[in-house]
């Protein structure tokens, strides 16, 4: 049975109007399921990031449909729609944006805070949240004490936190090397497939080799997908 | 190739039979490249040949077992300490000569070709990638060897997405200011020998 998490259904987007008028994605069509990690890959200016502030209810489409855990989100109040964000949505940016005066915990926390839970109530889930990212013994550290593998590692744990299922991940391992992106691919993976769902852009092949499904925009329309074989046995080891 | 360096460097450790030696190979390459037991014998037949190994009466359950020689041994020193050099002829890539004999044809949408090949190669490295996935993280000696050898195939089908992406690019270019045009067949008889003039050899080394 797959969860539907997320669909985009004829999704435009122009900016401005008249001459400066731009067409940052026109006609787009995508669905993630629960479990399942889809990467978007294209060229800069392609409307990659369009795409995921539209998912997440950041921007609203010139037109089209865009249903997250079967909520219509032109049909909610613009409160309606907030929590529906801090609910169900996580945000993963290329420069982390983690907030520098606050421990790593407090970050992980703070859409919980803002949801109105009480820091005492917060804490828990913040913990499980690290733990997954395998960082609990950096819960009481500031961003600045970690590494930038870490940080957004910690982002992870925040996009996730109090079991938010949609992940929405701009350029994640933009500011990584290899080894360290990579790092971050396993966690994001690994909260995919405990039952999260998520889109992943970049511009790395090796980096959206990692996801189920990988599709292509160009100029703000999708072109075609690349969806994952069945494992064969490639060779031997792919079995392990 | 380096299966005749890979085998010794195995001796080099301890005297084989040839089941065990294959065995040998396999956990350390992560049974990426499977060999058959014909090739290691002709392998092990011309090691000894060359005074590289050598041959023991066969054992109680009939091994034969094949042991390093001295000069094999420094092989194996010399093997370590040399960086492969790949022949700098340009290899025969069957994608490069494919591209570039499509784009001097009429009538092939180049762009789609590009698009189908980046998706079959996008395939094989999700592919190489789940299978990565599967085997963690390299903790044990063994996975590590298989963790190298899957990261090299993961990075030679990167590097081949990254050259079509870069191929595709070219070409809008070229299309744009009327470069890629399609090459029909040029009627001035062929003449014998090399070239007069075309592209400077891989290699580099001016044409005599
Ligand atoms: N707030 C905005 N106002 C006006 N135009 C915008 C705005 N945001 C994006 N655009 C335009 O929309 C198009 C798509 O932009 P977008 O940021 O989605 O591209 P992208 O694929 O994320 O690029 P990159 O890989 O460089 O991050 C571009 O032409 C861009 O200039
Ligand atoms: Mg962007």
């Amino acid at each position: 049975m797959t969860e539907e998490l997320l669909r985009l259904d004829g999704v435009s987007m122009q900016y401005g109007t008249g001459e400066t008028r731009v067409t940052a994605l026109s006609g787009i069509d995508l669905t993630v399921s629960r479990g399942e990690l889809v990467a978007v890959m294209g060229a800069s200016g392609s409307g990659k990031s369009t795409l995921l502030t539209v998912a997440g209810g950041l921007t609203t489409p010139t037109s089209g449909e865009v249903i997250v855990e079967g909520n219509w989100l032109s049909q909610l109040s613009p409160r309606q729609l907030a929590t529906l964000r801090r609910r169900s949505l996580g945000f993963v940016f290329q420069d982390f944006n983690l907030i520098p005066s606050l421990t790593v915990l407090e970050n992980v926390t703070l859409p919980l805070e803002l949801d109105g839970f009480p820091g005492k109530r917060a804490k828990r889930p913040g913990l499980d949240a690290l733990a997954s990212v395998e960082l609990l013994d950096k819960a009481d550290r500031y961003p600045v004490d970690l590494s930038g593998g870490q940080q957004q590692r910690v982002a992870i744990a925040r996009a996730v936190v109090g079991g938010r299922s949609l992940i929405l991940a701009d350029e994640p391992t933009g500011a990584l090397d290899s080894t360290t992106g990579e790092v971050v691919l396993r966690m994001l993976r690994s909260r995919v497939d405990a039952g999260a769902g998520g889109i992943l852009v970049t511009h790395d092949a090796r980096h959206a080799a990692w996801a189920d499904r990988i599709v292509f925009i160009r100029d703000g329309r999708l072109v075609d997908e690349a969806q994952t074989p069945p494992v064969t046995t490639l060779f031997e080891g792919a079995d392990r | 190739m380096s299966i005749r360096q890979s085998f010794l460097a195995i001796l080099d450790q301890g005297a084989c039979y040839g089941y065990q030696l294959r065995a040998e190979f396999d956990r350390r390459t992560g049974s990426t490249w499977p060999l058959n037991i014909g090739q290691i014998y002709s392998t092990l037949d011309r090691l000894e040949r060359d005074g590289l190994v050598e041959r023991t009466e066969a054992d109680d359950s009939d091994h034969v077992y094949y042991a390093i020689t001295p000069t094999g041994h420094d092989e194996v020193a010399q093997w370590l300490v040399s960086p492969v050099v790949r022949s700098t002829a340009a290899p025969r890539d069957e994608l490069a000569m494919k591209l570039a004999i499509a784009i001097t044809l009429p009538g092939v949408d180049i762009t789609a070709l590009i698009q189908a090949q980046r998706q079959a190669t996008l395939r094989n490295l999700q592919e190489l990638t789940r299978a990565k996935r599967a085997g963690g993280d390299g903790g044990a000696g063994d996975d590590l060897s298989w963790q190298l050898v899957i990261d090299s195939l993961i990075f030679q089908a990167e590097a081949e997405v990254r050259w079509l992406d870069h191929s595709e690019t070219r070409l809008v270019r070229a299309k744009a200011s009327g470069l890629a045009e399609p090459m029909p067949i040029d009627e001035t008889r062929a003449r014998r020998g090399r070239p007069a003039r075309g592209g400077v050899p891989i290699d580099g080394k001016a044409r005599a």
